[in-house]
């Protein structure tokens, strides 16, 4: 039974060592007005940090914002060591600079929906309400 | 009834994932939440509580990690617990104290978790006191708690924790300032951050001085004839506030760090050693924890006090009768909840 009282916990991640994070912070506020609850940890996230917050921070939903050009090896890297760590239920979504063919195959391998550049934050908020209000309560 | 009986398995067992979501079932309060509680705390509490308050910005999740990345080369398991406020327009939080924290991440021996306030104002989320218990349950050496960054008193501190750190920095303005807000009755140690920064040397001057003068000027902060006027600490924790160090025979030191690279956090953490002998030798420590318990056992009544009300389903669309007649001034506020309360009560 989902629980719609419920208060949907959200790690925004910025894995790689690109320089800046206007674009995470952007989203992680947008994410705070829409209700949920964020947690950022800032720039340079390794895979397994990423995996070990999440976890100690029991989060619904992992959102990483990728602009290095590694998103083909990080959302796989990411969701693996979820399911390795035992999180295999939180969806891992996030969007950057992917090129459509990306998405595409990136989706089909497992990983949730991703936006591409120039898509509202809104979008992701309500794909990641429809998620959670789909969610079996756990 | 849920029983969370596998969870308890493995949170005994101590899976990290366990702890995580025991304390996701207790911040939610979800079915089952105090079961799991009774469950995990029937035990003495052996974890040594340290909470740490002050302003906004003062550098007290940078004071965390360098306090934890200390007591980790000592090899001590380490809970943090760092509460950030909720956005009282969407219901939101931005969770941001793990930003400082990054280097503790991987570390096994370490947990670290984000809560949001809730609408809770007392600087901490109302379940903050139960994650720490959790916390003391899953047996880590010491728990850490920061408080949100407010300017004003964040007494709640004083009831999750048994030595309380008080965050200022040079910018933080005179000791008067800090007497206004509260902060002396709070304060186990002061510590002034950010003592890179001009200005930092005059703030500490200025708190000893403070706390001199009163210490001196009424006899408090003294110690009593045999070491510890009791009580004078069992009044205090049969008051409503949890006791503070006032009057007791620990004198509140004022130290300065540099949180960012360390400076002075050796020290921070002889003076918090120091303030745990004191409330074990002094009986303080006892005193504290019976306060604690008493504020849990009372906080568990009005919670259990609410819940009931709320089941009953008197108070949503079934109000609305009784509204009518308050509107028409043929009922009071009074008047129908003293019905209300007949009914629940019988
Ligand atoms: N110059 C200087 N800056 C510091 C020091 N300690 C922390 N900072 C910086 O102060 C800023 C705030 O530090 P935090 O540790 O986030 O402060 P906080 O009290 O936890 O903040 P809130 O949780 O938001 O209330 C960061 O930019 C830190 O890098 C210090 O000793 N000196
Ligand atoms: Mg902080």
């Amino acid at each position: 039974m989902p629980d719609s009282e419920r208060k949907i916990r959200v790690l925004v991640a910025k894995p790689g060592l690109d320089g800046h994070d206007r674009g995470a912070k952007v989203i992680a506020s947008s994410f705070r007005d829409a209700g949920f609850e964020v947690i950022y940890t800032g720039l340079h996230q390794t895979p397994e940090m990423i995996v070990s917050a999440s976890v100690q921070e029991d989060v619904d939903v992992v959102a990483m914002s990728i602009l290095s050009g590694a998103h083909l090896t990080l959302f796989p890297r990411v969701k693996e060591l979820l399911n390795e760590a035992g999180s295999g239920h939180v969806l891992l979504t996030g969007g950057g600079i992917i090129p459509e063919d990306d998405i595409a195959e990136l989706e089909a391998s497992g990983v949730g929906r991703l936006f591409g550049p120039g898509t509202p934050t809104s979008a992701a908020i309500d794909y990641i309400r429809e998620w959670f209000a789909g969610q079996e309560a756990v | 009834m849920i029983l969370h009986q596998e969870l308890l398995e493995r949170f005994r067992a101590g899976k990290v994932p366990a702890l995580a979501r025991a304390i996701s079932i207790v911040e939610d309060e979800r079915e089952g939440f105090q079961d799991l509680l009774h469950a995990v705390l029937q035990r003495e509490p052996s974890t040594c509580r340290i909470g740490f308050t002050g302003p906004p910005g003062a550098g007290k999740s940078t004071l965390v990690a360098a306090a934890a990345t200390q007591y980790r080369a000592q090899e001590e398991h380490i809970g943090i617990v760092a509460v950030d406020p909720t956005s009282p327009y969407s219901g939101g939080a931005l969770l941001g104290d793990r930003i400082r924290m990054n280097d503790l991440t991987l570390d096994p021996g370490i947990f670290i978790r984000s809560m949001a306030t809730r609408g809770s104002l007392g600087g901490l989320a109302t379940t903050t006191k139960e994650v720490v218990d959790l916390m003391d349950a899953f047996g880590f050496d010491r728990v850490l708690a920061e408080t949100v960054g407010v300017g004003q008193t964040e007494l709640e501190i004083t009831a999750a924790a048994d030595t309380v750190i008080v965050v200022l920095v040079p910018e933080s303005g005179d000791a008067i300032q800090a007497m206004k807000a509260g902060l002396m009755e709070i304060a186990d140690i002061f510590v002034v951050n950010k003592a890179d920064r001009p200005g930092s040397d005059r703030v500490v001057k200025d708190l000893r001085q403070a706390l001199h003068l009163r210490a001196g000027g009424v006899g408090k902060n003294m110690p009593a004839h045999h070491g510890v006027d009791l009580s004078r600490l069992v009044r205090q924790e049969r008051s409503q506030d949890a006791p503070s160090s006032e009057g007791a025979g620990w004198e509140i030191p004022v130290l300065s760090t540099v949180a960012q690279n360390g400076t002075g956090v050796e020290e921070l953490l002889t003076s918090i050693e120091a303030h745990r002998e004191w409330l074990a030798s002094s009986g303080a420590l006892h005193v504290r924890r019976r306060a604690r318990a008493r504020g849990r056992v009372e906080d568990v009544v009005d919670r259990e006090l609410r819940r009931v009300a709320r089941r009953s389903g008197v108070m949503g669309a079934n109000l609305d009768p009784h509204l009518d007649l308050i509107q028409a001034g043929e009922g009071t506020p009074y008047s129908v909840a003293r019905e209300i309360l007949k009914g629940l009560l019988r």
